[in-house]
């Protein structure tokens, strides 16, 4: 094992550190954004918009994120008018096109778990919640969204750590967040282990701290709720 | 023509694809059974060791692992290989690589989904075993083992449709599976998103039939089950 060359790279590390969790950041809270009123569209609405977001968790959670990721960055390309549209300089790329993907992505996953935890609330919640009056947008303000959040975590938080390790495949379309840093230090000192294990610590601590975060949610907001 | 001439090469690398899956599948699911059984085991060098595999795995992303044991293997491999007598230059297989890392990383997960079916099977099933007077491996592999089976197939069909994704990131150190023929073809026609696109259809057909056998499987294993009905 020699890590000297890996302490002289070390700034290309923290770089990467940094891409990672800018990538990770974006894409987990516009995901969450994009995922809560899809949830409620999917619990709510019987008709054609519930089909839909059905046909769009259903297609990004069956297919690879590296394949749409590639459909994304290399894929658009393909069309004249795509290429000749204002959105060209965002979809050209590497770091929007990871973005998008990501979100799409993470969005999916999370409308599911949300639209999951919005069913399996407790009859009488939501009955009681009709008996005072409420109308139906009050009633998910103050009553369906807080409590399905708060029960939505700990399947969030299994979203959030996978997220973390999806955002690796940025590497594979040339960014340099973590992983690509080891790639690029084992491309030049050819230094497999001491390269990805470096990375790996890194990830390693990233998955404990996300960890740690949401057992603290889950204390300050679900806990308290739970019967005792 | 469809696809410029190139679907028998797509469904080729399907196969592949295919062939990668079920490959690690069946690693992954020896190791999850270690697993569970160091876990729930009286050793507590067993149970440690069990419980440093599932954390360290669970904390690391597929692709790093994947490079790590293919670009780390080449090393270790040619480094040891001399010392054994052995003259030339090793190359990995990819997708020896691929099976090994790929159901490495899935017998960590497994190892929670068996862990969990063990303990749902009632204590009393394994103790009627014992007073019958079989051995403890009897009562593994007669009692528990086929009961546990039933509660273990939420978590297998999970981990198993996050497994057959898992095996795109395997293009990535060059095996010719249905990502990367996809990429050649992207590349020789110039038709990146029709090409991808077929690639995603071809995934999605796979997690969808896997649906429908688990869904088949899970009412086939619940037959005699006491179902409560509110």
């Amino acid at each position: 094992m020699n890590f000297d060359a890996i302490l002289d790279e070390f700034p290309k590390y923290v770089e990467g550190l940094g891409v990672t969790l800018k990538l990770l950041a974006l894409s987990l809270s516009c995901g969450l954004l994009l995922a809560v009123p899809l949830a409620v569209v999917r619990t709510v609405s019987k008709g054609i918009a519930s089909r839909l977001v059905w046909a769009y968790t259903y297609v990004f959670r069956g297919t690879p994120m590296l394949v749409q990721l590639f459909l994304c960055y290399y894929g658009l390309a393909q069309f004249d008018a795509v290429r000749e549209s204002w959105a060209w300089p965002w979809l050209s790329s590497a770091t929007f096109c990871a973005w998008l993907t990501f979100t799409l992505n993470t969005a999916a996953y999370t409308t599911e778990i949300i639209a999951g935890s919005i069913r399996a609330l407790p009859a009488g919640e939501i009955e009681a919640a009709k008996a005072l009056g409420m109308g139906r947008a009050l009633m998910l303000r103050r009553i369906v969204l807080p409590a399905a959040l708060r029960r939505a975590l700990p399947a969030y938080g299994n979203e959030a750590i996978f997220m973390l390790h999806g955002t690796s495949l940025a590497s594979v379309v040339t960014l340099l967040d973590l992983t690509g840093a080891a790639r690029t230090v084992n491309a030049t000192y050819y230094l497999p282990f001491e390269a990805f294990i470096t990375a790996g610590a890194f990830y390693f601590v990233l998955t404990l701290v996300l960890v740690g975060l949401f057992r603290w949610a889950e204390n300050r907001w679900l806990k308290p709720m739970m019967s005792r | 023509m469809l696809l410029h001439g190139f679907l028998p090469s797509l469904l080729e690398g399907a196969s592949v694809t295919l062939g990668l899956a079920l490959s690690s599948l069946a690693v992954a699911i020896v190791l999850g059974l270690v697993g569970a059984l160091a876990k729930l085991s009286r050793s507590r060098v067993a149970q440690g060791l069990a419980t440093v595999y599932t954390t360290l795995i669970r904390g690391v992303p597929d692709l790093l692992l994947m490079l790590l044991v293919f670009y780390g293997g080449q090393v270790a491999v040619n480094t040891l290989a001399p010392m054994l007598g052995h003259e030339d230059y090793i190359d990995i297989n990819p997708f020896v690589a691929g099976v090994l890392t790929i159901g490495f990383i899935f017998g960590a997960y497994l190892t929670e989904s068996f862990r969990g079916a063990f303990l749902a099977v009632p204590p009393g099933q394994r103790e009627a075993g014992l007073a019958f007077g079989m051995s403890p491996r009897q009562v593994l592999w007669r009692i528990t083992l086929p009961q546990m089976l039933r509660h273990a197939l939420p978590g297998l069909s999970n981990n198993w449709l996050v497994l057959v994704k898992s095996t795109a990131i395997v293009s990535v150190i060059g095996l010719s599976d249905l990502m990367t023929r996809g990429q050649q073809a992207a590349g020789n026609t110039r038709e990146p998103f029709s090409f991808y696109l077929a690639v995603a259809l071809i995934y999605l057909v796979f997690t969808s039939l896997s649906e429908l056998g688990f869904a088949w499987a899970s009412k086939r294993l619940a037959i005699g089950a006491k179902e409560a009905r509110l």
